[in-house]
């Protein structure tokens, strides 16, 4: 369905996407993850024929995105990060404009709005003006206008960005029925919410295409490592992290540098310390079995998500 | 169309066209309610010449900038839909725009009819030479909108195009040779003479001066469309120009 074999993008003299080459099959929902200005707004504007390539081949159902750019873009419903609206427009009003543009007869388009509106939930807003709709009513809005020509391929940049917890849930939801009929192509910069729809993961960093796999192999692959916040009482806290490093799962011990600053003078730790493990060898319960041995008292015993950037750079350190 | 339903569903359309029926009225009046006077719209023309200066890109100020700034822009260019499409279906929402403008003016002609014995000839020859002559100063309003996602830079700088072809014959006064003959060819509208209340005959120079008189000049006629067709392709080049950035 998108094919980009070698896709280059300059800005002047400034690369912004280097050499990335990917398919997406039919059916297939992908989830296109990488930092702020890592090349995925690039790359998508380039799959929607708003950019063109510097260098390399794009094609969309068939369609090279520059030669037969028009034709492509029919196939596409495009999200783009700031939700396109004219704010004066009413939902109904906005849609059937957007199904005019895209070459849609009234009867489609009429036939289409109906169903549209009710997919994604705007059936008390129809009629209501853009500019007044909430956030996450506006970003429904924009699903709609890119799902109403029916198209083949779906294209969201950061569609969750933004919006309320709640509705975030609400939208992946949604997201994922859509992923039932359509090719669907997600950006987004948080790797909990690519992975919680989509089945495969492309990871870009500095315009180039670091990993294309599953998330479950993707975190195996990441966490070597994983790292745990422990925070515990009855004893000096260089006692502490002198016996948990003789763990045997444990790579790294340290208090986290708050903690040393208000632990000075004081006997005891409360104050969270940072654990470096292994993954699959158990070292949550070594922990904890080790703090029960020495009598300690237990505050809290918390596994941290890696930070984006932690990730990028073992995935980038790993090549 | 899009644009001509959300130009009167917005004050803004009421507000440049009520000005327009008054400055335009009032350089009408002016020059027909001498004693003896001829029955001309010579002072309408005049009003509406100079102060299309103003309006056509106050009406075209926003069609590209808000787009631009709103996201839109990209919408539409990621829609199955040519930049030329775009372009030329933004120009022509602000031509019916103004035409409708016209109409409405329309009724000093029915006035001059019933008080008067005007001349038809310079009267449709004068109405035909503002829609060519609005067509040109919309296309080069339509171009400065797209040059930045802010409206008041639009404005500004389509004004500032216009004035500078209106008053371009007092640089072309006083230079010589060719290049005097070339800036006064590039005069787009009125002569500032419509400021002098006592003659207050329009653009005894310039491309409208022909019109006004009753003359058909084809030379005028095809300066108007080419300046309108030329800034028509600069827009597009602009939109354009984002693939070789």
């Amino acid at each position: 369905m998108i094919r980009v074999e070698h896709f280059y993008k300059n800005y002047g003299p400034y690369p912004a996407v280097i050499d990335v080459s990917f398919e997406v099959l039919k059916g297939e929902i992908v989830g296109f993850l990488g930092p702020n200005g890592a090349g995925k707004t690039t790359t998508m504007r380039s799959i929607t024929g708003y950019l063109p390539p510097t260098s390399g081949n794009i094609t969309v159902s068939g369609y090279d995105s520059v030669k037969y750019s028009l034709e492509a873009r029919r196939h596409i419903g495009y999200l783009p990060e700031t939700v396109p609206l004219y704010l004066d427009m009413t939902v109904t009003d906005y849609l059937s404009f957007m199904g005019k543009i895209r070459g849609m007869n009234q009867k489609w388009i009429n036939e289409r709005i109906n169903k549209v509106i009710d997919h994604v939930r705007l059936g008390d807003y129809r009629n209501t003006h853009v500019g007044k709709l909430s956030k996450g009513y506006r970003q429904r809005t924009g699903i709609a206008q890119a799902i109403l020509h029916e198209p083949d391929v779906l294209i969201m940049d950061e569609p969750t960005i933004g919006i309320d917890p709640i509705q975030v849930v609400e939208t992946r939801e949604l997201i994922s029925e859509l992923g039932e009929s359509h090719t669907l192509l997600i950006s987004s910069h948080i790797l909990p919410e690519v992975s919680a729809i989509c089945p495969r993961v492309l990871v870009i960093s500095d315009g180039r295409i670091v990993a294309d796999d599953k998330p479950a192999n993707l975190s195996n692959r990441l966490s070597g490592t994983e790292r745990i916040e422990v925070g515990i009482s009855g004893s000096k806290i260089d006692s502490i992290i002198s016996i948990l490093r003789k763990i045997d799962s444990v790579i790294d011990v340290r208090s986290d540098s708050r903690a040393e600053q208000i632990d000075q003078g004081k006997k005891e730790n409360f104050l969270p310390i940072i654990v470096d493990a292994k993954t699959n060898e158990n070292a949550t319960e070594n922990i904890a079995k080790s703090i029960v041995d020495n009598g300690w008292g237990l505050r809290n015993l918390t596994p941290l998500p890696m930070t984006l950037e932690e990730i990028f750079l073992q995935l980038t350190q790993d090549k | 169309m899009k644009e001509i339903k959300t130009y009167f569903a917005s004050p803004m359309a009421y507000i440049v066209s009520a000005s327009y029926l008054a400055i335009t009225g009032f350089f009408f009046v002016a020059s027909v309610s001498d004693a003896f006077s001829e029955a001309t719209i010579r002072g309408y023309l005049a009003g509406a010449t100079f102060f299309m200066i103003f309006m056509s890109p106050a009406i075209t100020m926003r069609l590209i900038a808000e787009e631009q700034k709103l996201g839109t822009l990209e919408l539409l260019l990621t829609s199955p839909v040519k930049e030329v499409e775009v372009v030329v279906g933004k120009f022509l929402a602000s031509l019916v725009t103004v035409i409708i403008m016209i109409i409405f003016s329309l009724y000093f002609v029915v006035l001059l009819y019933i008080f008067g014995d005007p001349d038809s000839g310079p009267l449709f020859n004068g109405i035909f030479g503002l829609l060519l002559y609005s067509s040109a100063t919309l296309a080069i309003g339509l171009f400065a909108s797209s040059l930045s996602p802010n409206q008041i830079v639009g404005l500004i700088v389509g004004s500032g195009i216009l004035t500078s072809l209106t008053i371009i014959d007092f640089i072309s006064d006083r230079v010589t040779g060719v290049g005097s003959d070339i800036l006064s060819f590039l005069q787009l509208g009125a002569s500032f003479s419509v400021f002098d209340l006592g003659s207050l005959g329009v653009a005894e120079s310039g491309h409208f001066a022909d019109f006004s008189r009753g003359v058909f000049s084809l030379v005028d006629v095809v300066f108007y469309l080419s300046v309108t067709i030329v800034f028509l392709l600069l827009t597009i080049v602009i939109l354009e120009s984002r693939r070789w950035r």
